[in-house]
């Protein structure tokens, strides 16, 4: 197994032309496991830890640009208020361990649906950038993951990061998982809500071949707030838009059964979680009024 | 092949003596490998190394059943690195191995039983190259049909696993007259409960170096439960003499049962003795799951009656366990699920049949509760459900029929003893109930989901429940039980020290501690050296059925007592006192408080050492109406569980566990504790989340990914009461702690899911599905590559099958 340590992006890029089956390696925490089940044994491995670069992140008009070397640890801690849904969806991630070392980066080149970094992503319709020597291409993440553990990376590029606007409104995360931490998500959703543009942006994660988005849901909500002209009055959304949300996040969803879950109760659970993230959302927003 | 030119140099192996100042009995010690194991110094098995040796490996059968036509070790074999390969026809002595039936192959010739099944060695110079020439084996299988479920396995012309058919037994338990007491009971109530596939889950994996003598002989040092009973097997397995083959304990990274049977123990040997260069096996996590049994799964059905004042007139059971591809300890397992099938109650008629079959599942046989865990869901489930039915408080019911001193089991044997039952269900009622749900708490780690966010408190439901449960201490139904200890008191430059010297397995549970508690208090010595556990003193028999402080405790007690008795006759000699009058206090000779002499003096240069073997009473076999005074001793539990659920995402936060347990005698309070909160833990992640899934006889979660344990935040604090109601016939007074937490916890956790969502549940572990009324059960296909579950699953057979 060849080991490559480019000390920076340009030399990394540059490692990934000449050693297109090169494996990248940054927080090691999918690709580790598959290495340690025998279940992938990648001829070279390119580790990406020490590339400066792309453990930044900044401001660009509105948007965020987070390089793909951020763990989700520093997520929690300096993106809080910028990306509330990443942030929170990084919190439901593994271990203190896990998150010290995994990035959002591993999550897009996993591409797996139950990657708890994903929706929040696709909720805010995010831009995933990818690099080679040739030059720089932004790719919409829901176009960039193709299938489950599939996505439009080439051989000769890496994930450099991934770009997304700053909240403008309140964000939610909720992810079922048997166990109270540490666990794969059987079943999550994001959501945010955008009151300057009247959106509601939402995504299904783990219950389908990639995270789904939901546009007849959104659109029906969205019709029920401007009908009322919530976003204006900050009035209560009521019960029944809440539930009939709900029944159209989960019409929406395509799981499976495995051993985390029947397909059953993941349509269920997603309801819930649906219902749910969008009242505590609504009611900060409504609290962001007072 | 040559021998190695660097000489084995043993500094890395095996754990030295432990010496320390221990306290005597009924003191809270602290024990010797708790800072080293919490700040990673500790030496488990699987830490040692020595110059010049190699790496085993084996290669296990992607097939649950499979014929095996040949097998081309060619390529493996012309590996640069690769030292052996080897085959079942290697195999120098017996090719079976067990502990009670050997039916189980070293390596697999002809036909493989279960996934997962051991079928060719390798050694190489690295691990990895060892796992490369794995992979290069060629073996050409035919697969045959799958025995997926012991009803399959009885069913009329089942496929049978084995010469000797699929029942592997049948204990049958008849007592007094159900049928005539069936006309007395006013209420009757049935249930069918069923408890999946659990596994030990101990930290550390299977592993041990085995180091060839240089004369056809092997030492192995090894993570196990029972020196001895490996020691026979390898010695059969190998060809050797017993002395030819050595064992010695090295560092155990948990046990509860999964150590009991051989998993690497004759492979390492062989190829070292193959080689002749020490062989260290170690297993990964996956192979693990592989590598040793499992907890039975049990199907029970149930029928109680009661008179309407909830007096229980009858009951009758059938329990089905699923043994798995080999025996194991499965006789004895179902053995136990009948006789205590019934719990800690009076019941005077009983109709019990339980059975055991092969199938071609993953083995099951020894985990901490030993078929008393699956029974006890069974009978308490009943008792709430007739405490229901007759409009009565659990614990009324239950306090109602509770078992006394002097109460006869359903085999005729009579309680002798203390038996608390009512004393322990008193206790858990008159402790507070923690605060109630909501009390406007926002910190997500107290509500059921955790920091996943699921819930701010919508859809959270209280519920409690309460169960009791019991089981026998040692071993039963006419094994001759026993436990040497070798005592050695002698002077040094330091003082008086003794030295103690068992073959007992110190698994976690604190024996170390108790051993030199022990000899501290019968010999008045402050400094005691605890030596490694090895094969060069008797048999301590296993670290098992919650036997090891009373049987080599009381061993440890017995040798200390004859070296008194020694001592003492020497001292009247040479002093002129009378010995029962002498005592051992700091390190002197006292009478009546009086100094006589010291310690240094009296010895001398000359230690005394006593080796005694202790026995328990007799037990006795059963007869054909399952009648006969089977058991040692019984010891006793019972939980009260809190938990707050979301029934509308069937999420759970276990809020408190509660507990009161008979110990007889704490002889190290806080080791006590320690293992009432482990066996409490274990079985709150039996009701809630650990399960094997198995699907036509393909292991579908070999990981700590899929196979989830408790976390801190799913343990909720736990509320201990501790009795101490002397067993008249134990050392100290002691019984058995270890195991009793984990049976009375599991059905106390779902009595209280129970509760909150008004759901039969008959069926644990309880998943989120079965919580919010979704049918549950297993996946219906194994999850296709890329799908959400898929990332960690089925790689072993994917890896052979390319």
């Amino acid at each position: 197994m060849e080991f490559l340590r480019p000390p920076s992006l340009h030399e990394a890029l540059e490692a990934k032309a000449a050693h297109p089956e090169a494996v990248p390696i940054s927080g090691g925490t999918d690709l580790m496991v598959e290495i340690n089940f025998d279940r992938g044994r990648p001829e070279t491995v390119l580790d990406l830890s020490r590339v400066p670069e792309l453990a930044e992140w900044e401001r660009e008009n509105g948007h965020v640009r987070v390089g793909a070397g951020v763990t989700y640890e520093r997520i929690i801690a300096e993106l809080g208020e910028a990306l509330p849904g990443l942030a929170m969806a990084s919190r439901t991630v593994g271990s203190p361990q896990i998150r010290n070392r995994g990035t959002v980066g591993g999550n897009l080149g996993t591409s797996s649906p139950a990657g708890d970094g994903l929706p929040p992503l696709y909720a805010s319709e995010a831009e995933v950038e990818l690099s080679s020597t040739g030059g720089t291409r932004r790719v919409p993440v829901s176009e960039f993951v193709t299938g489950p553990k599939r996505n439009a990376l080439r051989p000769d590029e890496l994930i450099s990061a991934f770009r997304m606007p700053r909240a403008t409104g309140p964000q939610q995360y909720a992810k079922v998982g048997t166990r109270n931490a540490m666990v794969i998500a059987v079943c999550s959703f994001g959501l945010a809500l955008c009151p300057e543009r009247g959106r509601v942006e939402a995504c299904i994660g783990s219950a389908g071949p990639t995270p789904i988005r939901t546009p007849e849901a959104e659109r029906f909500v969205e019709g029920v707030m401007e009908e009322g002209g919530l976003w204006e009055t900050r009035g209560p959304i009521g019960d029944a838009a809440l539930r009939r949300f709900g029944e159209m996040v989960q019409a929406a969803a395509r799981p499976i059964d495995d051993v985390r879950g029947t397909a059953a109760y993941r349509v269920h659970a997603i309801g819930v979680l649906a219902r749910r993230s969008l009242g505590w959302a609504w009611d900060e927003y409504r609290r962001g009024g007072e | 092949m040559t021998r190695a030119q660097t000489t084995p140099t043993p500094t890395r192996v095996g754990p030295g003596p432990t010496t320390f100042s221990p306290g005597g009995i009924g003191e809270s010690v602290r024990r010797p490998d708790g800072v080293p194991k919490v700040t990673g110094e500790f030496e488990f098995s699987s830490d040692m190394r020595l110059d010049g040796m190699l790496w085993g490996a084996t290669l296990r059968s992607p097939h649950p059943s499979a014929r095996i036509w040949s097998m081309d070790l060619s390529r493996a074999e012309a590996m640069p690195g690769v030292r052996a390969v080897l085959t079942h026809e290697d195999v120098p002595g017996r090719k079976v191995y067990g502990m009670e039936t050997p039916d189980q192959p070293v390596l697999a010739w002809d036909r493989v039983r279960y996934q997962g099944e051991p079928v060719a060695l390798v050694a190489a110079d690295h691990p990895e190259t060892a796992k490369r020439a794995l992979g290069s084996i060629r073996v050409d299988y035919e697969v045959l049909d799958v025995v997926s479920s012991a009803e399959e396995a009885l069913a009329e012309g089942a496929p049978e696993l084995h010469p000797s058919g699929n029942l592997l037994r049948h204990v049958r338990i008849r007592h007094g007259d159900a049928e005539a007491a069936e006309a007395r009971a006013e209420v009757v109530v049935r249930g069918e409960y069923e408890i999946g596939m659990q596994d030990q889950a101990f930290l550390g994996p299977e592993s041990g170096l085995a180091v060839p003598d240089g004369r056809g002989g092997v030492d192995l040092y090894v993570a196990t439960q029972w020196l001895h009973v490996d020691q026979d097997q390898l010695a059969e397995s190998l060809g050797l003499p017993h002395d030819m083959v050595r064992l010695t304990l090295s560092g155990v990274g948990g046990a509860f049962g999964g150590r009991e049977d051989l998993s690497m123990q004759v492979h390492a040997c062989m190829l070292a003795l193959h080689t002749e260069r020490p062989v260290k096996i170690v297993y990964d996590r996956e192979e693990s799951f592989y590598g040793h049994v499992h907890r039975h799964p049990c199907k029970m059905r149930y029928e109680h009656g009661a008179t309407r004042s909830g007096e229980l007139v009858y009951v009758r059971a059938s329990l089905v366990l699923d043994g798995g591809a080999y025996a194991s300890s499965s006789t004895a397992v179902v053995a136990n699920a009948a006789r205590f099938a019934c719990g800690p109650y009076r019941v005077p008629n009983a109709v019990l049949d339980a059975y055991v079959a092969y199938t071609n599942n993953p083995p099951c046989g020894a985990m901490r509760g030993f078929g008393a865990v699956q029974t006890c869901f069974g009978y308490e489930s009943q008792m709430d459900k007739l405490a229901e039915k007759l409009g009565m408080d659990p614990i009324e019911l239950r306090l109602r029929n509770a078992m006394k001193e002097g109460t006869r089991l359903p085999t005729g044997q009579k309680i002798e003893g203390p038996a608390p039952v009512a004393e322990l269900l008193e206790k858990l009622r008159e402790m507070p109930l923690p605060e109630g749900p909501g009390g406007g708490t926002r910190d997500l780690r107290e509500l059921p989901g955790g920091v996943s966010n699921t819930t701010h408190g919508e859809g959270v439901v209280r519920g409690v429940g309460y169960a009791v449960g019991f089981k026998n201490v040692g071993f039963s139904e006419g094994f001759d039980d026993y436990s040497t200890a070798r005592v050695r008191l002698s002077v040094t430059d330091d003082g008086p020290l003794v030295e103690v010297h068992t073959a007992a397995a110190e698994v976690g549970q604190g024996l170390v501690t108790v051993e030199a508690q022990i000899a501290r208090t019968e010999l008045g010595v402050e400094k005691v050296s605890v030596l490694p556990a090895d094969t060069r003193v008797g048999s301590s028999g296993s670290s098992s059925a919650s036997r090891q402080t009373y049987m080599t405790g009381g061993a440890v007690k017995l040798a200390c007592e004859a070296i008194r008795r020694r001592l003492f006759e020497t001292v009247a000699e040479r002093h002129g006192e009378d010995p029962e009058g002498l005592a051992l206090e700091n390190g002197s000779v006292v009478s009546d408080g009086r100094f006589v002499v010291a310690l240094d003096e009296i010895l001398g240069a000359e230690p005394i050492e006593e080796t005694v073997v202790h026995r328990h009473v007799e037990t006795f076999p059963l007869d054909e109406d399952g009648q006969g005074d089977a058991d040692v001793t019984y010891a006793f539990s019972a939980h009260r569980a809190v938990v707050d659920v979301d029934v509308e995402l069937g999420l759970v936060r276990v809020v408190e566990l509660a507990t009161a347990q008979d110990v007889g005698k704490a002889l190290n309070p806080q080791a006590v504790e320690g293992q009432i909160e482990g066996g409490t833990a274990q079985g709150l992640g039996l009701a809630l989340l650990e399960e094997i899934q198995v699907r036509d006889g393909r292991v579908l979660n070999a990981s700590f990914t899929d196979y989830l344990l408790p976390t801190i935040l799913d343990m909720p604090p736990v509320r201990t009461e501790i009795l101490e109601l002397a067993d008249p016939g134990a050392p100290y007074g002691l019984r058995g702690v270890g195991e009793p937490p984990n049976i009375s916890t599991p059905p106390a956790v779902v009595a209280a899911l129970r509760d909150a969502t008004g759901r039969e549940l008959p069926r644990m572990p309880v998943r989120p599905e079965a919580l919010v009324g979704i049918a549950d059960g297993p996946p219906r296909r194994r999850p296709q590559p890329g799908s959400a579950g898929y990332g960690t699953l089925g790689s072993l057979e994917e890896r052979r099958d390319q």
